[in-house]
């Protein structure tokens, strides 16, 4: 094989450290080498060219780059190369940038290190050979996971696109934390006004089918055609006949069942609809407060139920769904602020949440609309903010910002005050975050407008005086120590991963972050796309969001399915593993060690063998290392491969 | 109990002058518990706040001193009912683990010394080691519904991650005992808050502050008396209780306890095991009604 | 006010010092002022506990050593309990008052002298002997001891005792302090 080299300087980043000229002259000393130079930018279009031509002028068999990570290039160098004729994995790439250039400053060390993977680079390409990916057919349907607005954009996108959609939700309504909350910033419009209508798209949209209430407990397949295991979880309701008629809820006599809806302010009944804009509005038993479920005794939603859907004996049932694509919109859980003993820690009934406090603003709330403290039921005159609750906090394991804390308190100050015009809020802050399209106009105006007193420092304690709280923070700016006396505290809560979230990134196959966010392909030219094809993101599961954010990666999720879909047919990477059946003795070792069940046993003429199902096989290699007959092998990393580059490096 | 409790104890300067009650109730709990005590024989001043505003390793060498012998003693832990000298015998265990400041403490000592010595407050032990439940069914003359506030103090249980003792902002430690010695335990919501320390002498304005809102939130939450663990702050609160109402204004007539005189109460011991007498705002009236068997609680509502 | 020059004012080996006897790295401040928020002696402060943090930070080293609130600080650990960032705000404190001594500051005076005398006495007996230590007190101060009142209270409950109480090895602690003292000198 002609092989040709080229060393790139990627600008100053590499050549800075790297002599690349001495590595392309060494290069060119390598068995197969007939051509090495060194060149400005490789990945440019001339760059791109000078390969281009290189390949023709010297009929070429293979290309080697020694530039950047092939995360960053591989793809756009095997297309050069497919440009000049060569099958696309004749080629190779050594990394002389992250792995060199930028890690050390001994130019020579850098130099003689380049060298040895340019080595190893050429003589693994000598036995490349060329690989054909195959074509299969996708199954055009795609599953979103979670109905909150990022799923709900993502689900009514590919519809409107002519997609069917399986759409999953945990709870047993969709609209997620935006439809607990009042009003939107920075318009201040009505929450459910604007996400209520695209509930209800979801709910008669003939390309939407809806599973409330249920989990994703299993997931199998690949990109094009995955086959998803759904858990319906048991409501104890009929919901193909229950009509959400709430006559159930109004005369169930268990009156303490857990409220999440309205974040527990206050208690709902065991069977209940969360609320009246719910979709699908169906009622549901909470088996931890229903008396018949846990004694065997009452029975008075059974006899109430004008359609006769009360079934105490239902139990969880299971749905297998066949999808191509899958978006994952499963958001985000409010950090649990008890963990601060200096704010009482949950002990002082006047210090609420910001969502809990949202659920007290809204009019379909559970104080219908009216500002009441939870203690004694009284309009609060001195409202107290406290920002940065779990959010830029090394000290609870939370030091990112969740970003929108800052507009939602804005937006709270403004609505205490439309609310309760004599009531006088103060808000605590470190730093204004306010990006957005008018944003800090908002966060403006609730100074300018609305009088709200922004003091700026954290707060080291709330304790009870009287009926009041009293609130000690810092006005760092006045450089002392405040206080403040409150009828009511609300902490801006920041945002944490979903409580399923690692727990689904297994079944899914995708990667996430230290704290549970689920990671993008790429920070910058990825935001919706995972490193697994065919799993896309939407919203607050890749990192705290707010509305506006979630919506536009709703829709960018289903453009990225949209845009997978417009092709009928995929072609598989042939980077996976194959079966010598000559070989392979049966063991099954492979099949027992595969985590994606992509290895099966066949028969051959009477004998057990190994087939490998070339779809479902991820390339990871597990099976090859585990072979004791070397009988697998994963195509482009083959034994021989891998040790040609180790005797490169090893040689002296 | 059968398994037997042994620790070597340190009594602390205070415990020869100030705190004398707290010294002559801690040991007469502990031998009521059959928790057997040693003193630390030749054991010297701790050197308190003032050395360790000094030098880090002053302080530590005289903490170091006292840990040595324990370490002599044939003991593995070690015992102290004041929290600041509890704090000083922890800094200088845990810094010494660093070799470098370990060879500047032994340095400045006669010999080297062996600190790893696992040391704690008698509260401490009393929670952890005993067990409330176990203190509950040694009870033998319940408090009667005694409205009681827990104040901690500040070093107790901070800095967290070297005292490892109890919920750093809400401890529940002594709020427990105090129930299951029957009494009525009121949340006192500043628990942690310094009481002044040993400002009393140079800055005496401070403490009137800082103890006197400690004992109007006292009062404000309806309690008949509050419990310490710590002499600081039983003498800022109680010894000082007049000036304090002197300075501010203020008319309280608090009893301020240390725990284990309660806990001896509830033991079964006599007033005067447990320094009753030494309490310069007079408890009488408390421990009249106690006595004659009065639920305190209904005579507080 | 005085105008400072960030850059000329900035006292590197002031930093350096901080940080090393602290083992606190003074840059992980984002100067939330929780420390000041909680900080029950800040009634007392001539500089905040969050606005010392930010001049060391800024290495302005005198203003720092000058603070009359380096004496006022009881290290209760509300800072450092509560720190964010966790910092030991605390241990800054008390290192910042090493430096201060050694530097000659003494704050306004009070506080110092009667940590001073607090020593002076452990030095001479081993333990602190409470009446020793009123009486170099009041003498180093001129004060009269305004504690006077507490007296027909106190006395009668045999707390206060005129001898300090003996312990054998009285010596061996006098010899700490001073072996201190020649390690300081060198």
């Amino acid at each position: 094989m002609k092989i040709g080299v080229f060393v790139c300087h990627c600008g100053s980043n590499i050549e800075a450290t790297v002599d690349t000229a001495a590595v392309a002259a060494a290069a060119r000393e390598f068995p197969g080498v007939v051509f090495a130079t060194d060149t400005m930018y490789t990945c440019s279009e001339p760059g791109q060219d000078e390969i281009v031509e290189a390949i023709k002028e010297h009929n070429l068999g293979g290309v080697v780059v020694a530039s950047c990570t092939p995360r960053m290039h591989e793809q756009t160098f095997r297309r050069t190369v497919e440009r000049a004729g060569l099958n696309k994995y004749l080629f190779e790439m050594a990394n002389i940038r992250e792995h060199v250039s930028w890690i050390g400053k001994d130019r020579e060390a850098n130099t003689n290190k380049s060298v040895d993977l340019v080595r190893m680079a050429t003589e693994k390409l000598m036995r490349n050979r060329a690989l054909h990916p195959k074509k299969f057919t996708i199954n055009k349907r795609v599953l979103v996971i979670g109905g909150g607005v990022a799923g709900i954009q993502a689900a009514l996108d590919c519809a409107d696109g002519g997609l069917e959609v399986v759409l999953v939700e945990k709870t047993t309504t969709i609209g997620g934390k935006m439809a607990k909350l009042d009003k939107t910033f920075p318009t201040v419009d009505c929450s459910s006004c604007i996400l209520g209508p695209r509930m209800v798209d979801v709910a008669q949209h003939p390309n939407i089918t809806l599973y409330a209430y249920a989990e994703i407990e299993e997931i199998n397949g690949y990109v094009g055609n995955f086959e998803i295991k759904v858990k319906k979880k048991a409501t104890y309701v009929d919901w193909k006949n229950c009509t959400g008629c709430g006559i159930c809820m109004d005369k169930c006599p268990s009156k303490k069942a857990r409220d999440t809806f309205n974040e527990e302010i206050g208690f709902t009944k065991a069977i209940n609809i969360p609320f009246p804009q719910a979709i699908p509005k169906k009622a549901k038993i909470d088996p931890e407060f229903c008396t018949m479920l846990k004694k065997g005794k009452c029975g008075v939603c059974a006899k109430v139920c004008p359609s006769g859907c009360i079934d105490y004996e239902m139990k969880d049932e299971f749905v297998t769904e066949k999808v191509g694509a899958i978006v994952t919109a499963t958001g985000f859980d409010l950090f649990d602020w008890t963990v601060y003993g200096e704010y009482g820690g949950g002990r002082y009934p006047d210090v609420i949440t910001s969502l809990q406090y949202e659920r007290m603003l809204s009019a379909s709330g559970p104080t219908g609309g009216h500002i009441k403290r939870p203690s004694d039921g009284k309009e609060p005159k001195n409202v107290v903010f406290i920002q940065c609750v779990g959010s830029r906090d090394k000290s609870v394991g939370r030091p990112y910002c969740t970003g929108f804390c800052c507009m939602y308190t804005a937006k709270q100050a403004i609505l205490t005050k439309d609310h309760l015009p004599l009531s006088q809020s103060y808000v605590f802050y470190m730093d204004i975050r306010a990006t957005g399209k008018l944003y800090d106009e908002f966060t403006r105006r609730a100074m300018e407008e609305y009088d709200t007193n922004y003091i700026r420092g954290r707060v080291s304690m709330i304790y009870p005086k009287g009926d009041k709280l009293l609130v000690r923070g810092a006005d760092t700016l006045m450089g002392t120590q405040v206080e403040v006396d409150a009828d009511l505290v609300v902490l801006a809560v920041g945002a944490e991963a979903s409580a399923g979230a690692s727990g689904l990134a297994e079944k899914l196959r995708i990667s996430y972050d230290s704290y549970g966010f689920y990671m993008e392909g790429h920070p910058k030219l990825k935001p919706v796309e995972t490193n697994t094809a065919g799993v896309y993101l939407a919203g607050a599961c890749q990192g705290p969001k707010d509305i506006p954010s979630s919506v536009a990666q709703g829709s960018a999720a289903a453009s990225k399915v949209l845009g997978l879909f417009s092709k009928d047919q995929l072609e598989s990477d042939p980077q996976v593993s194959m079966v010598d059946i000559k070989r392979c003795i049966g063991c099954g070792k492979c099949i027992q060690t595969c985590p994606f069940g992509a290895i099966k046993e066949i028969d051959f003429r009477g004998m057990a063998k190994a087939d490998v199902i070339e779809t479902i096989c991820q390339g990871c290699g597990i099976c090859t290392s585990t072979c004791p007959q070397g009988a697998i092998q994963l195509q482009h990393a083959t034994d021989n491969q891998i040790l040609s580059e180790v005797n490169a490096l090893c040689q002296f | 109990m059968n398994t037997s409790l042994n620790y070597a104890y340190y009594p602390g300067c205070s415990s020869t002058g100030t705190s004398i009650e707290y010294d002559m109730s801690s040991r007469a709990v502990c031998a009521a518990l059959d928790i057997k005590l040693t003193d630390v024989p030749d054991w010297n001043c701790c050197g308190s706040t003032p050395a360790h505003t000094v030098d880090h390793s002053l302080s530590s060498a005289l903490s170091a001193r006292n840990l040595d012998q324990v370490s002599s003693m044939g003991l593995d832990s070690c015992i102290t009912p004041c929290p600041s000298c509890l704090a000083n015998l922890k800094t200088a265990s845990h810094r010494m683990e660093d070799k470098a400041f370990r060879d500047k403490v032994n340095n400045l000592l006669e010999k080297p010394a062996n600190t790893n010595i696992s040391t704690k407050s008698v509260l401490q032990i009393l929670v952890e080691d005993y067990g409330i439940e176990n203190i509950r069914k040694r009870v033998v003359k319940p408090l009667n519904g005694l409205v009681v506030g827990a104040y901690y103090g500040c070093i107790l249980n901070r800095p967290p991650h070297l005292m490892q003792f109890d919920d750093r902002e809400h401890p529940m430690a002594m709020d427990n005992i105090m129930e299951a010695l029957g009494a009525t335990v009121v949340p006192f919501p500043l628990k942690v808050e310094c009481c002044g320390a040993s400002f009393g002498i140079p800055r005496k304005d401070v403490v009137m502050r800082l103890s006197g809102k400690l004992l109007d939130t006292a009062e404000a939450i309806g309690a008949q008396a509050l419990v310490t663990a710590c002499p600081l702050c039983q003498m800022n609160l109680d010894m000082r209780q007049n000036q304090i109402n002197h300075a501010n204004g203020s008319h309280h007539n608090m009893p301020i306890f240390y725990f284990t005189q309660l806990l001896g109460l509830a033991l079964g011991l006599t007033e005067k095991e447990l320094g009753m007498n030494k309490l310069c705002v007079s408890p009488r009236t408390l421990l009249d009604a106690m006595a004659n068997g009065e639920n305190l609680k209904e005579k507080a509502a | 006010m005085k105008v400072i020059n960030i850059n000329s004012s900035y006292n590197s080996d002031f930093v350096k010092q901080v940080e090393e006897e602290s083992g606190q790295k003074l840059n992980l401040c984002y100067q939330c002022g929780k420390c000041t928020a909680g900080c029950p002696y800040t009634d007392e402060y001539d500089i905040s506990v969050s606005q010392i943090m930010r001049l060391a930070q800024a290495g302005q080293k005198e203003k720092v050593l000058q603070a009359n609130s380096l004496w006022l600080c009881a290290t209760c650990e509300s800072c450092t309990a509560r720190c964010p960032n966790e910092i030991d705000v605390a241990r800054i404190m008390d290192v910042l008052r090493h430096m201060a001594r050694r530097e000659g500051h003494g704050g306004t005076g009070r506080v110092k002298t009667f940590w001073d005398s607090f020593l002076s006495s452990v030095k001479s007996n081993g333990r602190v002997f409470e009446v020793g230590l009123l009486v170099n007190y009041i003498s180093h101060t001129g004060r009269f001891w305004t504690d006077i009142g507490l007296g027909p209270k106190v006395l009668p409950k045999g707390k206060i005792h005129f001898k300090p109480t003996e312990m054998q090895g009285k010596k061996e602690v006098a010899k700490i302090f001073m072996r201190f003292k020649e390690e300081s000198a060198k």
